[in-house]
């Protein structure tokens, strides 16, 4: 009784065969619909900042160092990879790759840094107006996000140091 | 280096404690998962154990959280030496995206040194098996900093240094490129 249901166990175990993945030497495919680590198209991205607006984990940095240049840093670490980068991306310059092999000692490995030129009017060397109030409640001005520290920084006076980084900020401020 | 010193301490089989400290369970899972026959990390040798002085590997999943940061530090330094931290998830690593609540101190690193990280909320099993396999040394990592510098200005700036008169006309120079 016993060594026949032994047997039968073991005639199951034969019949099901090996079932584990031998992972690291061969590599499944993922599904189709899998959300992996977004990647950033620099040739793309027109630098409007909306994915650092819209991060729930405010992993997209944005510091502006002049006028024209605009530097978009992702840090990678606690991203969730909700896609919502890529979603609100008008320029669709982000895409969420099949990527999930982002294992690493340094966790530096995972940031992504884009040093963007920004267009600015030809003629007043100002930013362009916005086209209606609604749309203009959603710019930011200039972003001093700290990126030493790595940490997102509010458009308000309390986050901001006593002294502003760049004279432009007063009139953004107000 | 960290490689070579890992073969060399660990060469045999790697017992890991799976300490969370306040994640939403979804990497616990994920690292279970990672136990199962499907996946099966024992093949690596790695085993569960039930406490931190058994372990040569500490698991952390979720933020170092205010009322967990202390315990956490104590299961860290009850581990014996030669030990390795697994950061897993997008909380031990960067915080979660409550990193910025008042309960949450931040990522795990803020507490315990942190060897590895494994980012993903949650991460695929295989992509823990994969951190695992970059610890033992059977694969490379294959993430690196990406920069991208743009070292030309792709649109000129105008410039009224570079209006010039011509035939009673003012002619911006640099026209042409605009």
């Amino acid at each position: 009784m016993s060594l026949a249901s032994k047997f039968k166990e073991a005639m199951v175990g034969l019949k099901a065969g090996r079932v584990t993945l031998d992972y690291p030497a061969h590599p499944r495919p993922v599904a189709g619909n899998f959300r992996g680590r977004p990647v950033f198209d620099a040739q793309k991205c027109i630098g409007c900042a909306g994915c650092a607006n819209n991060c729930p984990a405010r992993e997209i940095l944005v510091f502006d160092v002049c006028q024209e240049i605009r530097i978009l840093k992702y840090l990678g670490r606690r991203c969730t990879y909700c896609g919502r980068c890529a979603d609100v991306c008008p320029e669709k310059a982000i895409t969420m790759s099949h990527e999930f092999e982002t294992a690493t000692n340094k966790i530096a490995d995972v940031q992504q840094t884009l040093d963007l030129f920004m267009s600015t009017c030809q003629r007043c060397g100002r930013c362009f107006k916005e086209s209606s109030p609604l749309e203009q409640l959603k710019l930011k001005g200039y972003r001093f996000d700290d990126l030493n520290n790595e940490r997102w920084i509010f458009r308000s006076r309390a986050y901001l140091e006593s002294e502003p980084v760049v004279d432009d900020i007063k009139i953004e401020l107000d | 280096m960290l490689k070579n010193l890992c073969q060399k301490m660990f060469g045999r089989s790697l017992w890991v404690y799976h300490a969370n400290s306040g994640g939403c369970n979804g990497c616990d899972i994920e690292v279970l998962n990672v136990l199962t026959p499907y996946y099966d990390v024992e093949r690596f040798g790695i085993k569960l154990v039930g406490s931190p002085r058994h372990a040569d590997v500490m698991l952390c999943q979720g933020p170092a959280t205010r009322a967990t940061a202390r315990a956490l530090r104590n299961a860290y330094e009850a581990m014996p030496t030669p030990k390795l931290v697994f950061a897993i998830g997008g909380c031990a690593c960067g915080g979660g995206i409550w990193h910025d609540t008042y309960a949450v101190l931040g990522p795990v690193e803020k507490v315990i040194p942190v060897n590895f990280y494994i980012p993903g909320c949650p991460p695929r099993p295989e992509a823990i098996i994969y951190g695992v396999a970059v610890a033992v040394g059977l694969v490379d990592k294959k993430v690196a900093p990406v920069e991208f510098k743009l070292l030309e200005m792709p649109v000129p700036r105008y410039h009224p240094a570079d209006l010039r008169g011509r035939d009673e006309m003012v002619v911006y120079a640099k026209a042409e490129k605009l």
